[in-house]
């Protein structure tokens, strides 16, 4: 299912025209919806940057992580500790801050992700597959008792308000200057779209860039086989801990705008199940492709919201109170439905669907164009009664032999 | 010192159960390479079943459909999703039992609702006097039932057709496909094992003395996750030996954990997790674990 190679295949099958004008489109939109789409934008962007980064580390580079929302929480946290002041909170709770300019902050939080992410970087290093995931999964636990404790850092379980931003003098709140653009007035939501919106931007140009370059086909060989990685001349250790630091720095990007968009994250949010969303996203979205990540992000992100604003009118679901199906139970059904299909059936996810490519034809696509030497590339999930291309279910049947025998004996 | 014994005494018992659960782990990861991510809710489910059946069929024979719900549970996972992906690598497949945990899980959740259901079980809240330490009955009818389970588990590992293909299925599956073993068969019944195998965990982790079956109870079988890494993914003596210290660690720092307020509170959660990773720093496939080398 590893099988797509990063988001080289956009430019062949989005003609550039179409993405500039899906941005055109998401930059009028401020201009003409409500407070609630735009509320729900800010979350798709946080969780597009944070779904691209998980995506380099588990999708590109083949390193299972359930430990994303804890990176996500160092940011939340980092930003509004870095920003904030000394204030009481309520409950004889009092919280420090170290006062910072916002961006300085951000810059910061964002940078201490990254650290968090060196110092796990150890035990990454040493672990293998499925050992990292579960051994990843410790960080969440260890990370909720760290925001549960360190209270006058986070504020305890009510969590702490966090500055608003400002960049240049220019402040995303309500006022300060209050602005007013073709009649409508832009709040603190509005201008917090545009800054979602600018750094998911930047986040997916980075991503597409750095997986067309080298590093991008070094981590795509380590996920493929970290022996002929390493006869390449990869260095594997470093650059499984290089992926797992930028992992983290994407998270806790992710992190600050959800701590702008929540303004008092608590830290019950930064939970396990945020971790699985944030999995469940990549593997709709499509692993490997930063395009998918973004789809799946706004997918998983919006569902759950977008039934609950409606489920007044969506009679099939229950009303808080009621017994039944509510808003939330059926979008985790839809999600936790949607993986077991992705994985089934179209490994390459929403992406590869979108781009009408997946399964068997994706893979052949991308063993012929992969970097892989001497075709290691794992087989892929192959559909049950076969595909048009003969080649494939020998090619990757004896493939994983050898990557077997090379594993085990 | 009464107090410390009662604490250990508790923590093993507890480890049983862990042992239980990490067991399931091992068997479905011999047999299959998957790392079963929805053992939690297969707990949660067999265990419900218990809860809603122990009225009308009582305590013994509701355990007993409630295991075999487990047993078909987890099964059927096997059957209509792991074995459609069998080519998929294990990352992918440990998603997908991911994906199918979140549908169950929720599922299961929405129904037990707010609700905390008891067993009525024969236990009860009574206690037994071991010496100076007084234990609850259920905590040593859970250590009795799983050191029961285990040694048969491991009889039969040994002695079984089963257990001798399952291991040689580990070893090598494809020798072990060349040598008639159907791998199939092998897969199918080692989810079963699991499925059962957690469903009892799920019955004991709801006695005495928790109050009984809620929708938080299949993230503390998640517990059982450090119990198998710790042991080593591979083997079920691990398992065991992961259980027993991860329980003991689990109860002696929740016990404690008024004397170290320094470290944060609750303590019995979080420490399961660090023992783990420093077992992992130490040893990076567990104690007992295969070691992975690599030959070009």
């Amino acid at each position: 299912m590893f099988e797509r190679p990063g988001g080289a295949g956009l430019r062949r099958h989005l003609p550039r025209g179409v993405i500039v004008l899906i941005v055109i489109v998401l930059a009028a939109l401020p201009l003409y919806v409500e407070a609630f789409w735009l509320q729900m934008g800010l979350f798709v962007f946080a969780a597009g940057i944070g779904a691209i980064g998980l995506n380099l580390l588990t999708g590109t580079t083949g390193q299972l992580s359930l430990a994303h929302a804890f990176f996500l929480a160092v940011g939340a946290y980092g930003y509004a500790y870095f920003s904030g002041s000394k204030t009481q909170i309520g409950g004889g709770v009092e919280v420090g801050g170290l006062e910072l300019a916002p961006l300085l902050a951000a810059v910061l939080a964002v940078a201490l992700a990254g650290f968090a992410g060196l110092l796990f970087s150890p035990i990454a290093g040493r672990l293998r597959g499925i050992y990292l995931g579960v051994a990843s999964l410790s960080l969440v636990f260890i990370g909720q008792h760290l925001l549960l404790n360190a209270r006058d850092v986070t504020g305890g379980f009510y969590g702490r308000n966090t500055a608003p931003f400002s960049l240049f003098g220019f402040s995303f709140t309500n006022a300060d200057p209050p602005l007013t653009v073709l009649g409508v007035e832009f709040g603190q939501r509005e201008r917090l779209w545009y800054l979602g919106l600018g750094l998911l931007i930047l986040c997916y140009l980075f991503a597409t860039n750095l997986l067309r370059g080298r590093p991008g086909r070094a981590l795509q060989t380590i996920r493929d086989s970290e022996i002929a990685a390493a006869t390449m001349g990869v260095n594997v250790r470093v650059y499984k801990s290089a992926a797992f630091v930028l992992s983290s720095m994407y998270a806790g990007l992710a992190g600050v705008l959800v701590a702008l968009a929540f303004q008092r994250p608590v830290p019950d949010y930064f939970n396990l199940s945020l971790s699985i969303t944030y999995l469940a996203m990549i593997v709709i979205g499509g692993l490997g492709s930063v395009r998918g990540a973004v789809v799946g992000a706004a997918f998983v992100t919006a569902l759950p919201q977008v039934l609950t604003h409606y489920s007044d009118s969506l009679t099939f679901l229950a009303q808080p109170g009621e017994s039944g199906v509510g808003a939330a139970e059926f979008a985790n059904y839809s999600y936790g439905a949607a993986i077991v299909l992705v994985i089934l059936i179209a490994p390459g996810g929403l992406a590869g669907v979108l781009s009408g490519r997946s399964g068997r034809a994706a893979h052949a696509r991308a063993t012929v164009s992969g970097a892989v030497p001497g075709g290691t590339a794992p087989g892929p999930a192959s559909p049950p009664g076969g595909g048009p291309d003969q080649n494939g279910p020998t090619g990757t049947t004896s493939s994983v032999t050898v990557n077997k025998e090379a594993r085990h004996s | 010192m009464t107090y410390f014994g009662e604490l250990l005494i508790s923590g093993i018992s507890l480890g049983f159960i862990y042992g239980l659960i990490a067991l399931g782990f091992v068997v479905i990861y011999k047999a299959t390479e998957v790392v079963n991510f929805a053992q939690g809710s297969v707990l949660l489910l067999g265990a419900y079943v218990v809860a809603r059946t122990h009225e009308s069929l009582g305590f013994t024979l509701a355990v007993v459909v409630g295991t075999a719900a487990g047993a078909l549970g987890a099964l059927l996972i096997e059957f209509l999703f792991v074995r459609r992906a069998r080519h998929a690598d294990p990352t992918a497949l440990a998603i997908l039992t991911i994906g199918v945990d979140i549908a169950l899980a929720t599922d299961l959740t929405r129904r037990i609702g707010q609700q905390v259901l008891s067993f009525n079980d024969p236990w009860g809240d009574s206690t037994v006097d071991l010496g100076p330490f007084t234990v609850p009955q259920a905590r040593i009818a859970a250590m009795v039932v799983s050191i029961v389970l285990v040694v048969v588990f491991f009889t039969a590992f040994k002695y079984t057709s089963w257990g001798v293909a399952t291991r040689a299925t580990a070893e090598d599956h494809e020798a072990a496909a060349l040598m008639g073993i159907r791998r199939g068969r092998v897969s199918m019944v080692s989810w079963i094992v699991a499925g059962g195998l957690a469903t009892v965990a799920g019955v004991f982790l709801g006695t005495s003395p928790s109050p009984g079956l809620n929708n938080t109870s299949n993230l503390t079988a998640l517990n059982a996750f450090p119990a198998a890494v710790v042991g080593g993914l591979d083997s079920t003596e691990g398992a065991i030996v992961g259980g027993l210290l991860i329980g003991v660690v689990q109860s002696l720092s929740a016990g404690y954990n008024d004397k170290v307020t320094f470290l944060g509170s609750p303590l019995g959660d979080v420490a399961a997790y660090i023992v783990m990773l420093l077992v992992l720093l130490w040893r990076p496939s567990g104690l007992f674990g295969t070691r992975e080398v690599a030959r070009v």
